[in-house]
């Protein structure tokens, strides 16, 4: 079958190893059963792919709620959930997703009489919807991923993400609800705020890849120097920083704590999910979940070498294993992250990001045009550019850290 | 009937709702969605030209959509804060309502 | 991939004018926004039909994911609490519409009676790579303007938009 725009796993991966090529493989053994007409196993083909990564990642999205009740628990001394057995068996209380999707099936749903009934509806489904576009694009493995290698990969999905922030705002205001509507607004303006410095900061990765397709990316750092120490971009000066900022506006777009203020539950209720119950909230979950998977789906595509093994004598390892170890160490560190740190208020939120994040992320990307125009530096050069490259990543981080609290110091309430 | 007929007649449907919005509405803001919906006419036009012009390897019209998006960024950016500042100053976002300097 | 185009064409027309016409019948602000966000989106559909896609995603990133939320804060900043008191009048909204019937008539008949001749088969779309090369090649210039452009419209909308003159008491004192 010839390569299309939407071919589904495609098995024409130069064989590492058995274990590299089966999802390909079993596709084609699968579809090798169909009558020989080209659009109907072309059909087939882009539906099992869809549905095998449905599978995973809505497994990996049960799993990581278990889990991130079970890891805050132990952050804060206590056990999380423990207590769900199916047929006498507890395993830790794994199965508790499952519970916990029977319980929100059953219970109630609640809609607001004054509430706008269609936008309170549609608001969670399109928020699933739009978080799950971006899985379209990030490349899974050696040629595994859904569209094919697309050619503007990197913007789809910039694209493709920056509409559930409609679906935020359609849930807070369809609500017909103070504190939801309060809670979109803040939403919409962190949002925005945010995704500035994301898109700045993976500009450097296709500068130096020559492309915006983020297979393209993976590849230009598939090489190891001496077989152990991986091309990644975050073993840059401009990637580490890059990837630093890239992981705090990540947070913050995933409204996640730190930046967790649409929701702030000691402030405005449960913010735009105030008025949602039952399986609509359990969707918003869903949502927040996928949006997160894919943000770090991302975030190893551009800094952390994608599918490619750390070491040369890993590559034993079929490349997706990789990638999904990745992006699940990725999303712990997220989960480490809300056990760590306060939510910030909602002008330190903001000053973060435009006083700091921004003015980083533009230096990066001349730090990073640095680097590529010194790439063929050599002996005394090398060391200098690296020099050079580190000064310009650390100095104006540790100037501007200094000016963004100077005059804030601690405040004085006064009560009357 | 070739396909870039029908593409042109699409855009022209497409230009008119633009244009019926920004006539016939009161508030400032729909007027300005009726504006871009007709700026995005203009583009669907250029990029039908482009996909049956003999080169499109020229790719001259979709140079100019991409410029024309962000030309249209700046008119919503601009336009949008002329509706708050019209709303600071007459409470209202209608354009009836501004009317300080009829005759 | 099977395609049939005019098919795929006629979809994404009516999708599109239907949304955009349904748009501008509802009273709602934010309900037109949401069916017009709908109708940019078909818009963008449009162009990956036409095969170019990096114009396609840049609509959808700029309209969808920048545009909206623009106009989003702009129509949540100016809630009308009372009534309409100067609303158009029936006739107002009638002659618009007129206006506007009789235009796509112009323009359509224009367009049927015009002898064209699509270049339909080919099937070159341009690369990314093609569109960079060709924005810092023959029109750097151009991209140069925008560049200076977009940076004088942020500035120009924030002076207009913020508040006329810092007040007396600005930041607001808490009170004891």
């Amino acid at each position: 079958m010839k390569p299309c725009a939407l071919a589904g796993f495609a098995s024409e991966a130069p064989t590492f190893s058995s274990l590299e090529a089966l999802p390909g493989d079993l596709s084609d053994w699968l579809v090798s059963f169909l009558p020989d007409i080209e659009w109907l196993r072309w059909l087939t083909a882009s539906l099992l792919a869809i549905v095998l990564i449905l599978t995973v990642f809505g497994l990996t999205f049960a799993m990581l709620t278990v889990t991130e009740r079970k890891l805050l628990g132990r952050f804060q001394n206590r056990y999380g959930p423990n207590r769900v057995r199916v047929f006498g068996i507890r395993v830790f209380g794994f199965f508790q997703p499952f519970a916990d999707a029977v319980k929100a099936l059953t219970k109630e749903d609640i809609v607001p009489a004054a509430a706008d009934k269609v936008l309170h509806l549609l608001a969670p489904v399109c928020l699933v919807a739009f978080s799950l576009l971006g899985f379209a694009v990030l490349p899974y493995g050696r040629e595994m991923t859904l569209l094919g290698n697309l050619d503007a990969a990197l913007l789809f999905f910039f694209a493709a993400t920056s509409a559930s922030e409609l679906a935020i705002f359609m849930a807070g205001w369809s609500s017909r609800n103070k504190y939801a509507l309060l809670s979109a607004m803040r939403a919409l303006a962190q949002l925005i705020s945010y995704e500035l410095p994301l898109l700045l900061v993976a500009v450097p990765a296709v500068m130096l890849a020559g492309t915006l397709s983020l297979q393209g990316i993976v590849l230009s750092q598939a090489d190891w120097l001496g077989g152990i120490l991986p091309h990644w971009n975050i073993l840059t000066p401009w990637g580490f920083a890059g990837a630093l900022i890239f992981y705090i506006a990540a947070l913050a777009e995933s409204n996640r704590c730190p930046f967790d203020l649409p929701e702030g539950e000691s402030e405005i209720i449960a913010g735009f999910l105030t008025e949602y119950s039952g399986f609509k909230y359990a969707l918003f979950f869903m949502g927040e979940y996928f949006g997160m998977a894919a943000l770090a789906g991302l975030g190893v595509t551009l800094f952390l070498g994608g599918w490619t093994a750390p070491c040369e004598f890993l590559q034993f390892i079929p490349s997706y294993l990789w990638f999904y170890l990745k992006l699940v160490a990725v999303v712990l560190s997220f989960m480490w992250m809300r056990a760590t740190l306060l939510r910030l208020r909602m002008d330190q939120l903001m000053r973060l990001s435009w006083k700091f994040l921004v003015p980083l992320a533009l230096v990066n990307l001349g730090n990073a045009a640095f680097w590529q125009f010194s790439s063929n530096w050599e002996g005394a050069w090398l060391a200098a550019r690296w020099a050079i490259s580190l000064a310009v990543a650390i100095v104006p981080f540790l100037l501007l850290a200094k000016t963004l609290t100077a005059g804030l110091g601690p405040r004085q309430y006064r009560y009357a | 009937m070739t396909p870039l007929h029908l593409c042109l007649i699409f855009s022209a449907l497409l230009f008119s709702l633009g244009l019926a919005a920004a006539l016939s509405r009161s508030s400032s803001i729909l007027v300005l969605l009726g504006v871009e919906l007709m700026l995005n006419a203009a583009n669907l036009n250029f990029i039908a030209f482009w996909r049956f012009s003999p080169n499109p390897e020229a790719g001259h019209g979709v140079l100019f959509v991409l410029f024309a998006i962000a030309v249209a960024a700046a008119e919503a950016a601009v336009g949008l804060a002329l509706v708050i500042a019209v709303y600071r100053h007459y409470r209202s976002s209608c354009l009836q309502d501004a009317n300080q300097l009829k005759g | 991939m099977p395609d049939f185009p005019l098919l795929t064409l006629g979809v994404i027309a009516a999708v599109t004018l239907v949304s955009a016409a349904v748009a501008f019948s509802l009273k709602n602000i934010l309900h037109c926004l949401l069916l017009l966000v709908v109708s940019w989106v078909g818009v963008a559909a449009f162009y990956l039909w036409a095969g170019a896609e990096f114009i396609a995603f840049a609509q959808v990133l700029v309209y969808v994911g920048a545009i909206s939320m623009v106009v989003l804060f702009a129509v949540l900043l100016t809630r009308q609490h009372q009534p309409e008191e100067n609303s158009p009048t029936r006739a107002f909204r009638a002659w618009g519409a007129l206006a506007a019937a009789l235009v796509a008539t112009a323009l359509c008949a224009a367009v049927v009676a015009t002898p064209l001749e699509g270049n339909s088969s080919a099937d070159a779309g341009l690369s990314v790579r093609q569109i960079g090369e060709l924005l810092m090649g023959p029109h750097v210039a151009a991209l140069l303007i925008i560049g200076v452009l977009l940076t004088v419209a942020l500035l120009g909308a924030v002076l207009l938009a913020a508040p006329d003159a810092p007040k007396e008491n600005f930041p607001p004192k808490t009170k004891p």
